[in-house]
């Protein structure tokens, strides 16, 4: 094949215009968007720091159980010149990535951003929230701290409801009858490795499944994207209601991202202490359990609805097994077809916010010790978001599409 | 002219049956690769001496990675409905896992209601290891033991282990 003389040497070889274009100058953003819709790159910014500074963790973390919790808590956090600063980021990163994933997600259902044919771009988010969990949960379990060692026991546990295999499972995925060094290497191996690369997999899914119904706006409105692309090339950017990727969308977004940063150093720097467990500064004892047991706090709602059945093991397990996959489901569970933002749906909007109430109580009492009233209340908060989220939306959106 | 697709469809089964064979190899060996390792299976069997044990007392030891309790009863304790207990001479001893059946934490065991108590999610069992209140959905498990006069090897089946009740054993 011939060689276009009239490009420079490395686009004739690459391409490298058209990917521009396609990538970032012709990749067509709504005007009709808010801050909101700046969390995706902010998101991809606190990976990339998870990415760096694990990289230096990795350095002198070392996977076994004899070692690994020294070589975190003398040599990473004492000797290692700037060692604190890594291990204060990641910790910190993995803890406010949550926080942004769930801004993220409850931004797509405000605007109804996960239907009418965003479908996939809803479930490839989920798959990350669902990776990304895991890999929250075995790099948890590294420091090998009380609560890295407890965690990774009843984690490993619950497991064991599976009917039939569950015994053999739970031994399968421990490597051991107890969680022991066969458990943190092969964990060590999916937290540095294998669930980076899956993640990695799924982002460019979750961006490519962005390209076919293109990005959701403030009004949901159906937009001509070719014909409001043309406008804005024949030099109406005014009139246009598109703009390109780059450089207008993501100037604004890098605005949004410098305010974030500047939080989420000020964490690091000042507050790294929320995102550091003070029982997990014991080195792991097998016989001997803490006396109260709770996961970081972006676990604690599905924790809350696996202990709000508290009469019923199994059907604790039954209910936390529904709320891990529901949101999957969403776009299904919402049964009217027309994208509208919550604020011009009267009873969907009710909905949301009823969603968000529940789910910050559950993961409120998910924290407190489940005696007494809080039982009960975890229950009935347990019950109302499976209520919510399996026969109320079902409901409202029938209504509302038959209003509409 | 009509092509003959047989030659190529033999090629593709062929390719195909190959191709499977050697991923299920693939998936085998991985999944294999998990298995506990023989050294971890075969880790000892725990023998305890309980004849210098006083009445009340509890002993803790580990069998295979997990704690397990070893309490001599006294006469005061209330008795076992599901005869869980392990009799080594004239002696009642209650041997159970010191591992919650709910999620598995350790519960504590509280000297004075003579209970075992879950810290993590509140389950309780009495004296003799029987679910009495909470999530726990059965009693504390009875490891594999065998009485050898005066000693409790654990890891063995004995007997008296091979006598009790399906829902109390490992």
């Amino acid at each position: 094949m011939a060689i276009d003389k009239n490009k420079s040497w490395i686009d004739a070889r690459l391409n490298t215009t058209a990917l521009t274009k396609v990538m970032m100058t012709e990749y067509w953003i709504p005007k009709n968007i808010n801050f909101l819709w700046s969390f995706g790159v902010v998101l991809a910014t606190l990976f990339t720091l998870l990415i760096v500074s694990g990289m230096f963790l990795l350095m002198y973390y070392k996977p076994d159980t004899t070692l690994a919790f020294d070589s975190v808590n003398r040599t990473i956090m004492q000797e290692v010149a700037y060692g604190w600063l890594w291990r204060h980021m990641h910790a910190v990163a993995a803890s406010v990535v949550f926080l942004v994933i769930y801004i993220h997600m409850f931004v797509a259902i405000y605007y109804g951003s996960y239907k009418g044919g965003r479908e996939m771009i809803w479930i490839s988010g989920m798959l990350l929230f669902v990776t990304f969990s895991a890999e929250g949960f075995s790099g948890y379990m590294l420091p090998w701290g009380q609560m890295s060692y407890w965690a990774a026991q009843v984690i490993t546990n619950l497991f064991g409801g599976i009917p039939f295999i569950g015994a053999d499972l739970v031994i399968w995925i421990r490597g051991n009858f107890v969680v022991a060094d066969a458990t943190l290497t092969r964990f060590f191996a999916l937290h540095v490795f294998i669930l980076p690369m899956i993640i990695m997999g799924i982002v460019g899914l979750h961006m490519y499944s962005l390209r076919v119904p293109h990005v959701n706006n403030q009004d949901a409105e159906e937009i001509d994207f070719e014909a409001e692309a043309a406008k804005f090339q024949a030099g109406d950017k005014k009139g246009s209601k598109v703009m390109p990727f780059w450089p207008t969308f993501l100037a604004e977004d890098f605005f949004v991202l410098s305010g974030f940063m500047i939080f989420f150093f000020f964490l690091v720097f000042f507050h790294y202490n929320f995102a550091m467990d003070p029982i997990n500064f014991m080195p792991a004892d097998s016989m001997k359990t803490p006396p109260h047991i709770y996961p970081e706090w972006y676990f604690l709602w599905s924790y809350e609805v696996l202990r709000g059945f508290f009469f019923s093991a199994n059907l604790g397990l039954v209910a936390f097994g529904i709320a891990n996959v529901i949101f999957f489901v969403l776009p299904w569970l919402d049964r009217d077809p027309v994208v509208k933002p919550a604020h011009k749906r009267p009873l969907f909007r009710v909905w949301f916010w009823a969603l968000i109430v529940v789910m910050i109580g559950l993961t409120v009492y998910g924290k407190l010790p489940p005696t007494g009233i809080n039982a009960w209340i975890g229950f009935v908060f347990s019950v109302a978001f499976l209520a919510l989220l399996l026969v109320v939306l079902p409901v409202i959106s029938k209504i509302e599409s038959k209003r509409s | 002219m009509a092509v003959d697709e047989s030659k190529r469809d033999f090629i593709l089964t062929a390719l195909g049956t190959f191709a499977g064979i050697g991923g299920a190899a693939a998936a085998y060996s991985m999944v294999k690769t998990w298995d506990p390792l023989p050294s971890v299976i075969a880790a000892g069997v725990t023998t305890v001496d309980v004849s210098s044990m006083q009445g009340g007392e509890l002993r803790t030891v580990e069998f295979r990675g997990k704690p397990v309790y070893i309490l001599k009863k006294t006469p005061d304790m209330a008795p076992s409905k599901n005869k869980s207990t392990v009799k080594v001479g004239s002696d009642e001893f209650v041997v159970v896992i010191a591992i919650c059946t709910h999620l598995g934490c350790i519960p504590a065991f509280a000297s004075e209601t003579k209970q075992f108590k879950c810290a993590c999610h509140g389950g309780e069992f009495d004296v003799n290891g029987a679910n009495t209140f909470g999530p726990p959905p059965k009693p504390l498990v009875i490891p594999p033991f065998k009485v050898d006069g005066t000693k409790i090897m654990l890891g063995e089946e004995g007997e008296e282990y091979k006598k009790l009740a399906p829902e109390l054993k490992a």
